[in-house]
């Protein structure tokens, strides 16, 4: 599996760390309360199929990614810089 | 049709004529009692107990594919009741009695091994994380030896004890621990369950769950409509997909979890080892093969099949725990999917539909608990209320961050475990 770092290119898979789903970036308000918080920590879609995830480009330019990626054959379809979407 | 030696010489002379299937192959009812989503091991066993412990027959096993043919049929066959937190400890103890009487209980031969599991340790620290473990062990009324290095080299002469990085400086014997035969483990709860009237319809997925004010009424199939009042959900790494047909999303991850096998060899290794700190295990099948795996591949997947970073990974500890296994050829390697939970621990509980029941989160540790989940499951879907060694096994510990169970103490989080 390869993933293409926007910043350092394609790259194996080995310098990225995984972090898990991409609703990691969507934080509840502290106060949003308990469901809120217990979906965003541990209830998950877990898609078979596309699926969004983050990684951090580890052993390469440090760079978070929102990498698509498809669970059921391991195709990476895109992946585009976290700070980016923060940007926004 | 009863198992025995004589038997075996019966047939054996009248050129096994008399064999029977093991199980009938029923076309689905319109109606059940209960309904067992997932016709794997923990769903066998769970309509095994649910007939056998609860006089409930009136039971059908769904299963998408054929029997044995998921996880149960895909995995390292390590039996072993070894584990160190409250919750944990009672669940596999359970289970591993369970083991022990199996094969008279199912009169079916599984091939149940004792025949030991090794945790090596290579540090002062280490050696004394597994004297607490072995500790804990003794106190839930199971067995542990904690080896020196002498004691390690007299069980298992071929490692490398002075590796530089990794020197053995002993082990923790659980001597109970050891490996069955996992795919008739599958076929002796199937038949079992069989023999005492629960329906096993393969080749039937459930495509939806029927659920009318809070209340379960019964399961859409690719072979029709059945309704039931309890329907209970056991289908490990597919677990996300099933729950979301009833609007539930579970605390599950489903990841991928390599494991590979050699070419038959002559007897070499005699027990289970686990080599922790390379994230390794090995133990050789009754066939000669060396059955060995490491760890996830860390990120989320249900390709059935690995990449190669871990299966590198898990060669270079092989070679650096015991450098003859390089004279071996591997035959072939795959993947499972396994439902990881935060914690780590797995999930035996209600939901929040009344009749939905959950049986999940078994991450990569299924095979051994085979008899005790079902036989917690069957319990909880029988008499409504949890049996006591899976009690602590509940949906709502990550909410409430109460009773949770990280055996590995790395934090309960989905991408540490």
């Amino acid at each position: 599996m390869r993933i293409p770092c926007p910043i350092c290119g394609e790259r194996d898979r080995r310098e990225f760390y995984y972090q898990g789903a991409a609703v990691m970036l969507d934080r509840p308000a502290p106060d949003a309360g308990e469901a809120a918080w217990d979906s965003y920590l541990h209830l998950r879609d877990n898609p078979a199929g596309p699926t969004q995830d983050l990684w951090f480009h580890e052993a390469g330019c440090g760079a978070w990614l929102v990498v698509e990626r498809d669970t059921v054959t391991h195709e990476v379809i895109s992946a585009r810089l976290v700070e980016a979407r923060d940007a926004d | 049709m009863r198992f025995s030696g004589l038997r075996i010489l019966k047939e054996g002379l009248t050129g096994n004529k008399g064999w029977q299937p093991h199980w009938r192959d029923p076309a689905p009812k319109d109606e059940y009692d209960i309904v067992i989503i997932g016709g794997g091991g923990h769903g066998l066993s769970t309509a095994y107990y649910l007939a056998k412990e609860h006089g409930l027959t009136n039971v059908a096993v769904l299963e998408k594919g054929y029997i044995g043919g998921g996880n149960v049929g895909r995995n390292t066959t390590i039996v072993r009741a070894n584990y160190f937190l409250p919750g944990n400890s009672e669940f596999y103890s359970h289970s591993l009695k369970l083991w022990e009487s199996l094969e008279q209980d199912l009169n079916y031969n599984v091939m149940h091994s004792q025949r030991g599991l090794i945790n090596l340790f290579h540090s002062d620290g280490q050696r004394d994380a597994f004297a607490r473990r072995g500790n804990a062990m003794i106190n839930q009324g199971d067995d542990a030896i904690l080896l020196d290095r002498d004691g390690v080299r007299k069980h298992l002469p071929y490692l490398d004890f002075d590796n530089v990085r990794f020197p053995i400086y002993g082990g923790l014997l659980h001597p109970r621990g050891g490996t069955a035969r996992h795919d008739a483990v599958a076929w002796g709860y199937a038949r079992g369950a069989d023999m005492r009237g629960v329906d096993l319809i393969q080749n039937c997925e459930v495509t939806g769950i029927d659920i009318e004010g809070g209340v379960v009424k019964g399961v859409q199939t690719t072979r029709g409509a059945i309704r039931a009042k309890k329907v209970g959900i056991v289908v490990a790494g597919r677990s996300g997909q099933v729950a979301a047909m009833a609007g539930m999303r579970l605390p599950v991850e489903s990841h991928i979890l390599q494991a590979f096998v050699t070419e038959g060899l002559k007897p070499c290794i005699d027990h289970v080892v686990s080599f922790g700190m390379g994230h390794f295990y090995i133990s050789q099948s009754d066939k000669g093969g060396l059955v060995f795996g490491g760890d996830l591949d860390f990120y989320a997947s249900y390709a059935s099949r690995g990449n190669l970073p871990m299966k590198e990974h898990v060669m270079d500890a092989a070679m650096t725990l015991m450098p003859m296994i390089g004279k071996a050829r591997v035959l072939r390697s795959w993947g499972g999917i396994m439902d990881m939970t935060p914690d780590g621990s797995p999930i035996i509980d209600k939901t929040g539909i009344e009749g939905i029941y959950i049986d999940c989160g078994w991450c990569y540790g299924g095979f051994k608990a085979v008899p005790g989940s079902g036989f917690s499951f069957a319990h909880l879907i029988a008499q409504d209320r949890h049996h006591a060694p899976a009690a602590r096994f509940r949906l709502d510990r990550f909410r409430t961050g109460r009773g949770l169970m990280d055996e590995e103490g790395t934090g309960a989080q989905h991408n540490l475990h």
